[in-house]
């Protein structure tokens, strides 16, 4: 069984890949896969430490999470649409009307 | 023996055919062929003649003093208890109701039997006419209710039927209501009518505080001990010596509703509206402004004769108003050049003789009078009519001229029927208007002076309109001349009939006629008739009679004269008495003293009163109001904009002010805020490493 740090490193990973993805790309369909990319993260270092610990839990919150990743990439994908339509755009720095 | 049958009992429906006519025409007519309007239109005035005839027949089958049938189809108007002038209180009621008697049987017979003629005739003469269905709705509907008036068995539905004629005329007058001329000479009829109303109503009034009732006449009236009639309340107030002939009210009364027969009946002063009612189409001329509708007057106040002969004043006012009309009308009609005119005049001529005829106590002489002027008046204004069909239209006769040979029919009616109003025996009118002139002899011989010269310029005018249009030559244009045609058979068979009652319409006699409609006449508070009445053919009647031929045979020689042999010029006459000739063209100023008078100063007193409109109601009411408001409005205005309004934006203000260096982290991208999210949660998590391990490690 490999040590406890693997498992960490590969959710460290993808955490900053996926923090690096939603700071630095413009296009919010690439911004929205970069905020999968970070809850995956936190999924494997909760399965990681279920194992480690022996506790079921962790899992069943790694499961609750996919879930709640389905649900927030669909209603995510439909305000790109929807924003879409009226402004013919996926780019984020043009969208920018909730400012001063 | 009381009169009974099917027609009796079915009175209701005399009225009520061409009222069901009426509406159908003037709901559906529009979409209905010429055809089908004429079948159904004069179809249902000829089930009325039918039913009238047959009414009348059952109703003289009877002995004379039970000839009253009297149908109440329901309680009509029950306002309840009235206080009369008495003081006592009565259960007071109007029904819908029909009465016929010897009286209404002359006038609905007259009435659908002319009518009808008139219908058949309009056939051909309106045939051509756009708003054919109008024109026969609006007729119908008069026939209603010129029947309602005839047949009515109290006072205020007799006035339901006055105003139903008065609305039809003034509908009719102005049937080509795209002519000026017309749509005025409509609302000048109703106007003028409108003043006779007024006092009719009023006299109304006056009956049913002073009787309790304003029913005829209870004879005929299963229920009698409830209803009481007009008649029945005089008989008791005599009997209880409460009333006696010449009191005032009755003065009052009689006159009042003489002011409504002035109206009606186109009497001085209120004449004026007749003459301008021939811009109507000629049957309605025919029909209502000569046979029928200006007859109403006349046989109210017959009907009404119970008061009238209680109250000599009235008496002799309806006597000199009769005949100063009749005068005044004929010498008016002497100088015409309109055709229709002339007959307008001539026929408020014939209605002051009627009035001269009641006013002189010779209430069946009008009446009969009334019967033969609707014969022959009618056929003049069919005949006119024809003459105006047949000349394309002119209606002036100095443009007329040799017709007698190309339109005969025509022609030959006319001439009875202008020998009919002359009074040449044995036509029609001679009868009648004999009878009227002896009665005014017996009453005051100024009076017969008067009525006398009246005759004779009836037969000059009437045989002035017959030499100018049916003989001589022609003195109308080319293309008019080569127009001249007779009219079609549902023009001239309506001549020749009137033609034939015209003649024979008289030959009853005023005496037989006299004593048929006895039955209706009071007797309440009259002395018996004198001897000499009763006694026929007194050497002056004989010389009466033989006067007043002269006069008319004197007044057509004198026509002859003038318009056929030309031995003297009418022209060079009317250049000598140049201001008399002047007045009569001009109608003696009525119109223009009138309009000085009345109309200009209700012009005036409109104006006065829309000025009074503009300046105070609308000026200081209205703009003052507003001003206020406008005022009001702007202080509120400022206070908003300055204190509410300024409040607020010292607040967004400040607000903007002290935001100035924050704000600008707001960019509105969103992976800005990301940044600074992880941003500050990495100084969060740096600060948690350095300062809170214990916690950390507790957790652990």
């Amino acid at each position: 069984m490999l040590p406890i740090g693997h498992y960490l490193f590969l959710g460290l990973a993808l955490f900053i890949i996926g923090v690096i993805g939603v700071v630095t790309r413009r296009n919010v369909i690439v911004i929205l896969m970069s905020i999968e990319l970070i809850l995956n993260a936190v999924n494997i270092n909760l399965v990681a430490f279920s194992r480690l610990y022996g506790d079921v839990a962790g899992q069943v919150f790694a499961l609750f999470i996919i879930a709640d990743a389905a649900a927030e990439a669909a209603v995510g994908l439909g305000i790109i649409i929807a924003f879409f339509r009226n402004r013919e755009t996926v780019l984020e720095d043009e969208m920018d009307l909730l400012k001063w | 023996m009381t009169p009974s049958g099917y027609f009796l009992e079915h009175l209701w429906l005399i009225p009520l055919f061409p009222l069901v006519t009426a509406a159908l025409m003037l709901f559906l007519g529009r979409r209905l062929p010429n055809a089908a309007v004429s079948i159904l239109c004069v179809g249902s005035v000829g089930l009325s003649f039918l039913f009238a005839l047959g009414a009348v027949t059952q109703l003289v089958s009877a002995d004379p003093e039970y000839r009253v049938a009297q149908h109440i189809l329901f309680e009509w108007l029950t306002p309840g208890q009235m206080q009369l002038s008495t003081g006592h209180l009565i259960r007071f009621t109007a029904d819908w109701g029909y009465l016929l008697d010897p009286l209404s049987s002359v006038m609905v017979l007259v009435v659908t039997g002319v009518g009808f003629l008139i219908h058949i005739y309009s056939i051909g003469y309106m045939g051509h006419e756009g708003g054919y269905y109008r024109f026969f709705g609006y007729m119908n509907l008069f026939m209603f209710s010129m029947l309602t008036l005839v047949l009515a068995n109290n006072m205020l539905l007799m006035f339901v039927g006055w105003e139903g004629v008065g609305l039809c005329s003034y509908l009719l007058i102005g049937f080509y209501f795209l002519r000026k001329s017309a749509s005025d000479a409509g609302k000048k009829a109703f106007i003028v009518n409108r003043i006779g109303d007024a006092g009719f109503i009023l006299g109304i009034l006056l009956t049913a505080v002073t009787f309790g009732t304003i029913r005829f006449t209870s004879v005929g009236l299963t229920n009698v001990a409830a209803d009481s009639g007009i008649r029945q309340a005089l008989e008791a107030a005599f009997g209880s010596h409460a009333l006696a002939a010449g009191a005032p009210v009755f003065t009052t009364i009689a006159l009042l509703l003489f002011v409504g027969a002035c109206g009606k009946s186109a009497q001085i002063p209120l004449y004026v509206w007749l003459p301008d009612a021939m811009e109507g189409p000629t049957p309605v001329s025919a029909l209502i402004h000569a046979a029928t509708m200006v007859t109403a007057g006349v046989y109210m106040v017959v009907r009404m004769n119970a008061i009238y002969q209680l109250s000599p004043f009235a008496m002799d006012v309806v006597a000199v108003v009769g005949v100063v009309t009749a005068i005044f009308a004929a010498s008016m009609a002497l100088v015409q050049n309109d055709i229709k005119k002339v007959l307008a005049y001539s026929t408020i001529s014939q209605l002051g003789y009627m009035f001269l005829a009641l006013g002189a106590g010779a209430f069946a002489a009008g009446i009969f009078h009334l019967m033969t002027h609707a014969f022959f008046k009618a056929l003049l204004f069919l005949g006119a009519g024809s003459v105006i069909h047949a000349m394309s239209g002119e209606q002036d006769i100095q443009k007329m001229g040799g017709l007698g040979d190309k339109i005969q029919v025509t022609a030959r009616t006319f001439f009875v029927a202008a020998l009919a109003i002359a009074g040449i025996p044995p036509l029609a009118g001679f009868f009648s208007k004999d009878e009227i002139l002896a009665r005014a002899f017996d009453k005051n011989p100024a009076l017969w002076i008067v009525g006398f010269v009246t005759a004779g310029m009836t037969a000059f005018y009437m045989f002035r309109l017959v030499f100018l249009t049916i003989s001589g030559y022609s003195r109308a244009d080319e293309h008019a001349q080569k127009h001249i045609h007779e009219s079609p058979y549902t023009m001239t068979i309506p001549l020749i009939i009137l033609a034939v009652l015209s003649v024979i319409g008289g030959w009853s006699g005023s005496g037989r006629f006299e004593k048929f409609l006895e039955p209706v006449m009071s007797t309440i508070g009259v002395p018996a008739a004198p001897a000499k009445v009763v006694e026929a053919w007194s050497a002056t009647e004989i010389l009466l009679m033989l006067g007043s031929i002269a006069v008319a045979i004197a007044g057509i020689w004198f026509a002859y004269e003038f318009y056929r042999t030309k031995r003297f010029a009418p022209e060079l006459v009317a250049r000598k008495m140049g201001g008399f000739y002047r007045v009569l063209f001009h109608k003696y100023y009525v119109d223009e003293i009138y309009d000085a008078l009345f109309v200009n100063r209700t012009k005036d007193l409109g104006t006065l009163l829309g000025q009074f409109d503009a300046k105070v109601i609308d000026g200081v009411g209205v703009d003052g109001t507003g001003w206020l408001a406008r005022f009001g409005s702007t202080l509120s205005m400022w206070w908003d904009k300055w204190i509410i309004d300024g409040l607020l934006n010292f607040g967004a203000k400040m607000t903007q002010l002290l935001s100035f260096p924050i704000r600008f982290l707001q960019t509105g991208t969103f992976s800005s805020y990301a940044l600074l999210i992880l941003v500050g949660l990495a100084i969060l998590l740096a600060y948690c490493q350095q300062h809170l391990h214990v916690v950390l490690r507790g957790a652990r």
